[in-house]
């Protein structure tokens, strides 16, 4: 067998024009399916980090009515949703898949709400429990966190995100300033940052409104404190970490299945917690994404098939050419097998030659394709395998005739021919 | 008794004619014997030797090959039995060109399954006998047209058939090569190797123990010088 490679190998180099010539429909093919393949995977590598982020795989789940969030700023306190207590906050934290869960209550775009001296501010405010920066992957960056005492005591102490420290305080230190909430002091004691920077490509307004929307940032004060600037017992959102990216899907599912058994709402409210899963959104882009490629790898096929008849063709021709050679072998002992055996052998080596050089120029027209479109490329190692596989399994189906008719050759005739 | 072959005739169909070409051939043949069969071209002497090398099948008669009934037997146990039991020398020496000479001579061994070591080992001893020693490494077109049918016959030697089946052996060489392979084949037939050669030249079949003549089909005289 590995005689029979060799033999094949030098075959191939002794002919390397005729080689390359029949290669060249098996090369175009698998080229272009890798690099078809490659783009696809790039894009979706590219939609899942740019919606999930190199984030904290972490999962909101809010409650909603109908498809839409229920947002508190522009509507009355819902009947029949409890707030969730510190056991339920445990459960969730312990669903499968999840690592961590935190509670808080929020107002995005609070125009009015908060000021430092006499400018406003426009990000987000939020009530956050103790284990909100944990969950969302926040280090305390300038002065500290909150502690257990302002929670208990109900300090009025506020903690920035950089880009409400930059925002309010442009060039300033924020620590022990005084900003003002619904005409409440509260103190800034600390700015918190993400440990893992995730900076999202923004290329369009779409992108821009997905990934920041507006983003001034935001201010975070004590749950405990919240009742201060808006009221009691407001429906509280939850962010649960999930251990894996794959996780997240299920963990929002289980985590809103949890909340929603303790809601004792009107049928026809609509009101239901529900998470917003990201992960699913990038499975529905990625799928859009796939099959629209998934279209021109079919194309691509068409090449690998011409290509296989070209093959069968050479092959056809060497086994005419080489008639006497075979001849001489059934003369000296060799079985059909044999005969059939090295000619597959050689259709399907000069085959998946044709693949490894397919694959490479695959992989460098990828590389082409990402300069020019500026859309990244990812090699699928598995793609990369399962191309050469596949266009050996093309030596052997089209060599499968020419290997037959040369084993079937009558040995008399064969010698017969000079 | 190497071979023995009794009433065998062979047809040739063209078309819808039944063409005769051997007709009720009897042919006995003792180990360690050295026979030329002589005939004109058209005559059936390749016929003939196609049916002792078991490369074709008679129309009707026996042929028995070291003791074994040759009727019936599949693709498969002929190959190996002319893997075995027969080897070829033919006109042109069809050395496959990619390999060394060493390699050449191995390949019928490769097809019994023996290992490459011993494969190389006999093959060389089979070279050294044919003289050549020096040359185990060259591709056949680094070999003279004698070389090259010398390196064949140390093929056909390789495996230790019970029978050498030579045909034409000389007739693609100038004469003093040609004379360098005969009188390889008669050293080979001293040491005991069985030799049935095939040819038109008187000359060549003058180095035989034994000369059939075969016209028509049929052999028509005989026997010991």
């Amino acid at each position: 067998m590995i005689e029979n490679i060799g033999l094949s190998i030098q075959g191939i180099w002794n002919h390397k024009l005729r080689s390359l010539l029949t290669m060249l429909g098996i090369i175009i093919g698998i080229a272009s399916i890798i690099a078809i393949v490659s783009t696809i995977k790039g894009t979706n590598e590219q939609i899942k980090q740019q919606l999930i982020g190199a984030g904290n795989n972490v999962v909101t789940v809010q409650l909603s009515q109908g498809t839409e969030p229920f947002e508190m700023q522009y509507t009355a306190k819902p009947e029949g949703v409890p707030v969730i207590d510190e056991d339920t906050r445990t459960r969730l934290a312990h669903v499968d898949g999840a690592v961590d869960a935190s509670l808080y209550t929020q107002r995005t775009y609070v125009d009015g709400l908060v000021y430092y001296q006499n400018t406003g501010f426009t990000g987000t405010l939020r009530g956050i429990d103790s284990h909100y920066f944990g969950v969302n992957g926040y280090n305390v960056y300038l002065g500290r966190g909150f502690s257990a005492t302002d929670y208990d005591s109900f300090r009025k102490v506020a903690i920035l995100d950089q880009a409400a420290a930059d925002g309010i305080f442009p060039g300033e230190n924020p620590l022990g300033k005084v900003i003002e909430i619904k005409q409440e002091p509260f103190t800034v004691v600390g700015v918190v940052a993400r440990s893992s920077s995730f900076e999202p490509k923004i290329e369009t307004m779409d992108d821009y409104y997905t990934y920041l929307g507006g983003d001034s940032g935001a201010v975070y004060i004590p749950s405990a404190d919240w009742p201060l600037v808006a009221q009691y017992d407001e429906p509280q959102m939850v962010d649960i970490q999930a251990a894996t990216t794959d996780d997240m899907t299920a963990v929002g599912k289980d985590a809103a299945d949890i909340i929603n058994a303790n809601l004792s709402v009107k049928e026809d409210s609509n009101l239901a917690y529900s998470s917003n899963d990201v992960l699913e959104r990038a499975r529905n882009l990625q799928q859009l994404a796939n099959a629209t490629n998934q279209q021109l790898v079919w194309i691509a096929s068409i090449s690998l098939l011409v290509g296989g008849i070209g093959v069968m063709n050479i092959m056809l021709v060497t086994v005419t050419e080489r008639t006497r050679e075979i001849g001489l072998k059934k003369a000296i002992g060799a079985r059909k097998s044999r005969i059939l055996g090295q000619f597959l052998t050689e259709a399907a080596v000069l085959t998946s030659l044709g693949g490894v050089i397919g694959v490479l120029t695959g992989i460098g027209l990828a590389q082409v394709v990402s300069r020019v479109s500026g859309s990244p490329t990812a090699i699928s190692a598995p793609a990369t395998a399962l191309a050469v596989l596949f266009s050996m399994l093309i030596g052997i189906i089209f060599g499968l005739m020419p290997a037959v008719k040369a084993a079937n050759l009558n040995p008399i005739e064969a010698l017969r021919r000079e | 008794m190497v071979l023995e072959l009794r009433d065998i005739c062979k047809d040739y169909v063209r078309g819808k004619m039944r063409v005769p070409v051997l007709h009720h051939i009897d042919l006995n043949v003792e180990e360690g014997e050295y026979i030329a069969i002589m005939g004109p071209s058209g005559s059936g002497k390749t016929t003939l030797m196609n049916l002792i090398g078991c490369l074709d099948v008679p129309t009707s008669g026996k042929r028995i090959l070291q003791g074994e009934d040759l009727d019936g037997l599949n693709d498969n146990r002929l190959a190996d039995l002319r893997n075995r039991q027969i080897g070829f020398v033919f006109q042109s020496a069809d050395l496959l060109p990619g390999m060394t000479a060493l390699e050449n001579v191995a390949l019928p061994l490769t097809y019994r399954g023996t290992k490459k070591k011993e494969r190389l080992s006999r093959a060389r001893a089979m070279l050294e006998r044919v003289g050549l020693a020096d040359r185990m490494d060259h591709k056949p077109n680094q070999l003279s047209g004698g070389q090259c049918q010398r390196v064949a016959i140390a093929r056909a030697m390789v495996g230790n058939p019970s029978l050498l089946l030579a045909d034409e052996p000389t007739g693609a060489l100038d004469s003093q090569s040609g004379e360098q392979v005969m009188e390889l084949f008669r050293d080979l037939n001293e040491s005991g190797v069985t030799i049935i050669m095939i040819t038109h030249s008187p000359e060549v079949a003058a180095c035989a123990q034994k000369t059939y003549l075969i016209r028509d089909g049929r052999i028509q005289a005989g026997g010991a010088r």
